[in-house]
């Protein structure tokens, strides 16, 4: 599999790490303990299209958003993630 | 002086007459030529008989010319290169090539266990599930032991490998599989396009059947196409051309395995020269010219040495010279198979007869026949009289229902033509099935790759040219090419009619996989008991599972089992078909991972000089760490260990602490950061302090721990443990760019960048005041416990000192530049001889840890929470955190979790050991009354006994308690009493002295 990394460029699978679930956003600090359990333990598994983290570890160290088919390993848009620098690298 | 090969004709063949080759066989001497496989020099001497068979140790001669091969199966080389299943098809002869038959005791000729043939009821399908069932104890002692040693194929060396292999990456517009006429042709189309191409052919000789079948390409005889074709392709700088490397697989994202075998052509790989190379192409589009392969017919005695397929038949006769037979016979269902006959009139050889099962056979063959003087037989073979010397004569069922025989001395077979579709399958395609050949075709492919010309069920020269062009011109432009591909390569189609044959039934063992002694009666006897799906089928009578991969003998397989189920063949369906297309070593997938490089290895700034002193390394990751120094006279390693660690504690020590992960931490939020990230507070450490952390994972298990310090109001500087290095680096972008991406914070990995050394003991400031710059202020007053800021070395180098303490004595840690790293170590041990410096090792640090009670990784095991550590206290309640809410968790927070509690053995001169389960004194050890284990233990110099850290439920509330500890493992049983775990200096006046 090969993951285009916004700031790299295409690059092997083996540069990078794969986290999961792209889609849980952690919960705000009082938002009780039943939204964080949520948040850690419940993850989609999809069959499917899926938004997914992965970290380029072997490469800028960027965290991206892979939008990838479960089925198919098609990955259709890789994003860096809010905090990766996207917007100043482009600035 | 080696053999005659009295099968070679005059002229003719790709073989080098001027080179010839002696090799050896079953210990007898031959010769061949440059040019020639095993194979086809075993032919040129006229040897029949190669090896026995899987199961029932049946003769075998050679099936096929390719890496198709079921039967001429050899260990090919000795000694530690000794290879076995090495198809004699595919090796190139060299000069001194040793290669044994296999599977027969205790000649070729003679072979003890042909006796299976009588019993060869019990080695039917899913014998092993019937036969040895009883009694139980008798399967590992003695069925397996048997069935292993009459089983099986070849002898591995049993030493280890001595050469290399390689691994490599290329980059590609267009990958082109096969160099036949369709590969070829694709590469023309896909190089005159502009575009990178690759092209990979298993075979030392470029050509694919063209070698082997002629015919007129462009009005010129076949070879000479090929040479114009390849001096074309050698002049575009753009091609690589690949030979002896075979695609073997194709992965996500346009990534295909290819194995190149560099040197197996040698008796040994040149000096610093790999053996074989296995390649990872990627291909932004990729064109499968692999061909097609020959398929058998399944007759009684099919598997008879001198029964051969017809193409390679004529591959031996016009590629390599080799005549199988001189007075052959031939058994077709199709068009193609004559061409054999064609061949070997053209040699000069005689045609016994022509067995063709179909009803109309073309004039111009019927001229054919009359010239050459052979009967054409309407019908097919029913049996085969001959064994290990060879075929005798045929028997023939003409239709109609008469019988005849033919004598002949060889046999050649064409049951038509299999695409090879494992390329285009190997992502679960199914390839469909076409009448008008009777044959499997691909059905679609992984995105990015399509088939071409025989692959994809074109079988004449003509198409495999139009369509092997089309696809190379298509996948060029697909891949942003636009260059002219020029005209394409013109050929005649050859006719291919085919009446579908695939088993005649008769008397006598009729083989469909001939590696596995696979018979059609074994797939009627799978039907029977139920196994009709293909893929029980395969499971239950091993079809197709053999190193071939059943590729002869699938296609038959489905059409036996096709026809006894009263099904088609395509609703009978195909096994589900998987890389590689052909063996591959573990060693080329391991490349140069093995021995010393299997990993990485990461050596400390002060590694050298350790290593000068006569340092023991221990492993830590990738890491090698001095675990002691041993000093002439000691007599093991805890007589080092405790000198070390006395001498640390009476006077000064250092250690290189280097592989802690440190980071960088910047930003004006970078306090903000880090209180979300560890339990205790960050934000209001004041510059020029240090404090420990303590971080978790989300779940409320405690992740890692190290100090960290305030360099600046936007520095920080943090430190991890050895073994979370990387993944704390990873977590913690994770929460700056995924979690908290609102925060003005950057990270630094400078693990690598900074040399750290902890020096311990009551002198070290009296060893730092050698070291550091005069007017720098070390005084308790000048540089407090848990300070931390930039001093300047004497000779001007800046270096970070931080005041903090492992060991619980009076410590620094210094950082300088990695690159000075050395250097500190040299002149701490300088500038420390007048204070008796000692350098100490992991070893070391761990027993004063475990004397002081610090925790470290046996501790933060991935189970235990900050207060199962004694840390609770420092879990802030005015900030959120990572890990808050779930460390609250009812069965996190309860009152009789395992806790991290001292011990020492009643018996003070007992030795502790890790892993041993606390019981409770007087109870009888068991799951239900297990109260915790010792996570760490060590002989205490300080203590003079063993001593230990463990977790025990309630373990803090039992101070004193006498407790048992039981080591199952080790069959030990003692007491032991749960103390303070701080055994050493419990108020800390030492560090802060």
């Amino acid at each position: 599999m090969r993951i285009t990394c916004p700031f790299c460029g295409e690059r092997e699978l083996g540069e990078f790490t794969y986290l999961g679930d792209a889609k849980p956003v952690r919960p705000a600090a009082d938002a009780g303990e039943d939204a964080v359990y949520d948040y850690v333990y419940l993850r989609d598994n999809i069959a499917g299209v899926m938004s997914e983290n992965w970290y380029h570890g072997g490469g800028c160290r960027a965290w991206l958003k892979v939008t990838r088919n479960t089925l198919t390993h098609e990955i259709s848009a890789v994003e860096p993630a809010a905090g990766a620098g996207a917007a100043k690298v482009g600035a | 002086m080696a053999g005659a090969q009295t099968n070679r004709l005059d002229k003719g063949g790709l073989i080098d007459r001027s080179a010839p080759l002696n090799f050896r066989f079953d210990g007898k001497s031959f010769s061949g030529f440059q040019g020639d496989t095993l194979a086809s020099a075993l032919v040129a001497n006229g040897v029949k008989l190669v090896g026995r068979s899987f199961k029932y140790h049946r003769p075998r001669g050679i099936l096929t010319a390719g890496s198709e091969e079921p039967n001429a199966l050899v260990e090919l080389r000795t000694g530690a290169r000794r290879e076995p299943n090495t198809k004699a098809t595919t090796a190139e002869l060299y000069e001194g090539l040793e290669a044994a038959s296999q599977n027969r005791w205790p000649s070729l000729a003679f072979d003890v266990m042909s006796v299976n043939q009588l019993f060869s009821p019990i080695f039917v399908a899913g014998f092993y599930y019937k036969t040895f069932m009883w009694p139980a104890k008798f399967w590992e002692a003695i069925y397996e032991p048997a069935i292993r040693r009459a089983a099986g194929l070849g002898r591995a060396a049993g030493v280890a490998d001595p050469d290399h292999y390689d691994k490599a990456w290329a980059h590609c517009d267009v990958l082109i599989a096969g160099s036949g006429p369709a590969g070829l042709s694709a590469a023309l189309a896909a190089g005159r396009s502009g575009a990178r191409v690759i092209v990979c052919e298993e075979d030392f000789t470029l050509g694919g059947r063209l070698l082997s079948d002629g015919g007129t390409v462009d009005g010129l005889p076949a070879s000479e196409w090929l040479s114009r074709t390849l001096a074309e392709l050698a002049a575009m700088p753009d091609v690589r051309i690949m030979t002896r490397t075979t695609l073997f697989g194709v992965y996500d994202g346009g990534t295909y395995g290819a194995l190149e075998r560099v040197n197996d052509h040698l008796p040994s790989p040149p000096e610093h020269q790999v053996r074989q190379r296995l390649w990872r192409i990627v291909a932004k589009r990729c064109v499968v010219a692999a061909g097609a392969i020959e398929r058998p017919i399944v007759f009684a005695g099919n598997d008879t040495p001198g029964v051969m397929m017809a193409s390679a038949m004529r591959s031996y006769i016009s590629r390599y010279a080799a005549t199988p037979a001189k007075r052959m016979a031939l058994f077709t269902n199709n068009e193609d198979g004559w061409r054999t006959v064609e061949t070997a009139l053209a040699a000069g050889l005689q045609i016994a007869a022509v067995i063709d099962a179909r009803a109309d056979i073309s004039p111009a063959h019927r001229s054919l026949a009359s010239k050459g003087g052979f009967p054409v037989l309407h019908g097919a073979v029913s049996g085969i009289d001959g064994g290990k010397d060879g075929v005798r004569k045929i028997a023939v069922s003409l239709t109609g229902g008469a019988r005849a025989e033919v004598e002949t001395d060889g046999l050649a077979v064409s049951g038509g033509w299999n695409p090879t579709v494992g390329l285009t399958s190997y992502h679960r395609g199914r390839p469909k099935w076409r009448d008008d050949i009777a044959a499997f075709v691909p059905d679609g492919a992984p995105p990015g790759m399509v088939a071409a010309g025989a692959a994809n069920g074109a079988f004449g020269l003509g198409a495999c040219l139009r369509e092997g062009f089309d696809a190379g011109a298509v996948a060029a432009r697909d891949a942003g090419r636009s260059g002219t591909a020029g005209s394409v390569p013109v050929a005649d189609d050859q006719a291919f009619s085919l009446t579908p044959l695939w088993h005649i039934a008769g008397k006598g063992k009729a083989f469909v996989d001939q590696q596995h002694d696979v018979t059609a009666s074994d797939i009627e006897l799978a039907q029977r008991e139920g196994f009709e799906s293909v893929e029980h089928l395969k499971r239950y009578t091993t079809l197709g599972m053999a190193t071939d991969q059943g590729k002869t003998s699938n296609v038959a397989g489905l059409a036996i089992m096709a026809a006894v189920t009263g099904r088609s063949i395509p609703e009978t369906g195909t096994t589900i078909y998987r890389p590689p297309y052909v063996p591959v070593a573990i060693g080329a997938f391991a490349g140069h991972h093995r021995d010393e490089t299997f990993h990485a290895t990461r050596l400390t700034p002060s590694h050298h000089w350790a290593a000068e002193q006569g340092a023991i390394f221990v492993d830590t990751g990738l890491w090698k760490r001095a675990q002691w120094y041993p000093r002439a006279g000691e007599k093991d390693w805890l007589e080092s260990v405790t000198r070390e660690v006395k001498a640390v504690r009476s006077g000064v020590g250092f250690c290189d602490v280097s592989t802690l992960g440190k980071i960088d931490v910047h930003g004006p939020d970078a306090g903000a950061f880090l209180d979300r990230v560890y339990i205790n507070t960050f934000s209001n450490l004041a510059v020029g302090k240090a404090r420990y952390g303590l971080m978790l994972r989300e779940d409320g298990i405690v992740y890692d721990d190290g100090t960290t310090s305030r360099l600046a109001e936007d520095h920080y500087f943090l430190t991890t443990t050895t073994a979370k290095a990387g993944l704390v680096m990873q977590h913690l972008e994770f929460c700056r760019q995924v979690l908290f991406p609102e925060l003005d914070v950057q990270l630094t990995s400078v693990s690598d960048q900074w040399a750290q050394f902890s020096i311990a003991g009551p002198k070290t400031r009296d060893l730092l005041k050698e070291i550091v710059d005069p007017t720098e202020d070390l005084s308790n007053e000048g540089f407090p416990f848990m300070g931390a800021r930039e001093v300047a070395l004497r000779g001007g180098i800046k270096a970070r000192l931080f005041r903090i303490s492992f060991s619980g004595e009076m410590a620094f840690e210094i950082s300088v530049p990695a690159r000075y790293g050395e250097a500190m170590a040299r002149n701490l041990m300088l500038a420390g001889k007048q204070f008796g410096v000692t350098p100490y090792g992991t070893e070391a640090l761990g027993v004063m840890r475990i004397e002081k009670g610090h925790v470290a990784g046996p501790e933060l095991s991935g189970t235990t929470t900050a207060a199962d550590l004694g840390l609770g206290k420092m879990m802030s309640t005015k900030k959120d955190y990572i890990g808050r809410v779930m460390a609250g968790r009812e069965a996190l927070v309860a009152p009789d979790r395992q806790v991290v509690v001292g011990i020492k053995p009643t018996d003070r001169a007992r030795r502790l050991r890790s892993g041993a389960h606390i019981i409770p004194k007087g109870q009888t050890p068991g799951p239900g009354n297990d109260q915790g284990y010792v996570t760490s233990v060590c002989f205490s110099p300080t203590s003079d006994q063993w001593i230990g850290l463990a977790l025990v439920e309630r373990g803090r509330e039992r101070i004193g308690e006498i407790v048992h500890a039981h080591d199952p493992i080790r069959g030990e049983d003692y007491d032991v009493e749960l103390c303070n775990p701080v055994f050493y200096d419990p108020d800390g006046g030492r560090q802060r002295g």
